[in-house]
């Protein structure tokens, strides 16, 4: 796609380089993927090589941001896969709801596309006013997308179709006031989103959960950093706790698995012990 | 990372196909021999639902275990594995599949770009590339970047492809090394699993 070749090498220094300097730690990333970002990000902002890519990310912090901003996948959104959406609307809520306080982890949540349908849901089902939903990245500007909770407009169509298809039976519009192209979401969805930075590959529990969601992150992990996320998990778990992965992602691989039962057909387990 | 241990190593079969394609695989599987020493890999064009029928459906054509690649799966010899909707499809330098949401390439998500220039880096000279049927230009630049890795390419014979366009477009634009119709494809791999 891009003409530019880079060895396996100058990524392991440039990775390095920037776990020495700035503290993020991407070496234990889908080698994969984070070899077709860097090479896409020298197309971007055009690098004649990838010397200077590395000069610059050393010597300027300003462009760490960026780089960690395009290393990081932040496609997401609203109701995607709905068929999971309706499972967690009709099988896994009205469990949740027989509890005095609903606490949900949406690690890894990009922009927040999954953590405003998940608000939907709940105040649908007249739960939002006891529940928390813990919003974390690692990355502090997607975050800061979650705290304005502005969507592109054109979105909003998909979104609509996703939502209806989730089993939603409101007009989706009511959710959000269209503006210069575009869509702001209620600020009743927001008031229980806690947003907070927190790194799967180096940070550790901080609460313990009915709910956690982190769709379509650990694809981007290698099998020993997904097995360091899957644990974090565990441990941030109540018994009878649910985590939710992505439609492609398992836990086959992992020591967890022993512990957890999957529900029928979406990808979601229940923490048995 | 771990590397793999050179006596394993086996030829890799990458094919990707957009509209037009399903009718050539159900041509071609059949056609297969089942006790290939080769791994298959499918990425097809297709609506972006969860929806995991397809493998099901590629699987009564042939005996050879299809199925649908799950993250971090293996890619082992005498299996075929079909790219899942809605994610590219990339591949480890360990013989893992890893899969990756980011933003479409060609218009598609799958993209074959993405997997053929993936799998060129990891399989070079052990893979063949194959582009099949198909009304847009996605798969030539993965093509090119196979042939730079001393990888093979083939493209379907345009005049067998319901869609010529997306085999054509690779033929036009770089040298392909072979143009093969549905049945020179098929003995083609089984020429391949002998060997």
């Amino acid at each position: 796609m891009y003409n530019m070749t880079i060895e396996d090498e100058e990524i392991d220094l440039l990775l390095n380089d920037v776990f020495e300097i700035y503290g993020y730690d991407f070496t234990s990333y889908s080698r994969a993927s984070l070899k077709r970002r860097i090479i896409r990000l020298c197309a971007l902002d055009k690098f004649p090589s990838f010397a200077e890519l590395r000069y610059r990310i050393r010597s300027e912090e300003d462009y760490l941001k960026r780089f960690v901003e395009e290393i990081t996948v932040n496609v997401t959104e609203m109701f995607r896969d709905p068929s999971f959406y309706k499972v967690l609307r009709t099988d896994i809520l009205p469990i949740l709801g027989t509890k005095p306080f609903i606490r949900i982890w949406h690690a890894g949540c990009s922009t927040g596309e999954e953590v405003f349908s998940m608000a939907i849901m709940l105040h649908e089902a007249n739960l939002l006013k006891k529940s928390l939903l813990y919003a974390t990245d690692l990355n502090p500007s997607v975050l800061e997308k979650v705290r304005k909770g502005i969507f592109p407009l054109t979105q909003m169509k998909q979104y609509s179709e996703n939502y209806i298809a989730s089993g939603g039976t409101k007009d989706f519009s009511t959710y959000y006031t269209a503006n210069y192209g575009q869509a702001k979401l209620n600020q009743e969805l927001s008031e229980k989103i806690i947003i907070s930075t927190h790194n799967l590959v180096s940070d550790g529990s901080f609460n313990e959960f009915d709910l956690i969601l982190c769709r379509n992150v650990l694809i981007y992990f290698d099998k020993d950093l997904q097995e360091r996320a899957l644990k974090l998990f565990d441990d941030s778990l109540g018994t009878l706790g649910f985590l939710a992965l992505g439609s492609k992602e398992t836990l086959k691989f992992s020591t967890i698995q022993s512990r957890f039962r999957q529900l029928d057909k979406e990808k979601i387990w229940k923490k048995m012990i | 990372m771990e590397e793999n241990d050179l006596k394993n190593k086996f030829k890799v079969v990458v094919i990707g196909g957009s509209a037009g394609s399903l009718s050539v695989l159900f041509e071609m599987l059949p056609a297969l021999r089942t006790d290939l020493s080769i791994a298959i890999i499918l990425v097809l064009h297709r609506k972006n639902s969860a929806d995991s029928s397809l493998s099901a459906l590629l699987s009564t054509k042939t005996l050879i275990p299809t199925r649908e690649v799950e993250d971090k799966d293996p890619i082992l010899p005498g299996n075929i594995y079909l790219a899942p909707a809605d994610y590219h499809l990339l591949i480890e330098k360990d013989y893992i599949f890893s899969l990756d949401y980011s933003e479409k390439v060609n218009f598609s998500r799958p993209s074959l770009d993405v997997t053929f220039e993936s799998a060129a880096d990891v399989f070079g000279p052990d893979l063949t590339a194959i582009l099949l049927s198909g009304a847009n230009d996605d798969g030539t630049e993965g093509l090119i970047a196979v042939k730079k890795t001393d990888g093979f390419a083939i493209a379907q014979k345009p005049e067998s492809a319901q869609m010529p366009f997306m085999p054509q477009h690779a033929i036009s634009n770089m040298e392909i090394d072979l143009v093969l119709d549905i049945k020179g494809i098929s003995d083609f791999i089984n020429s391949l699993a002998t060997h």
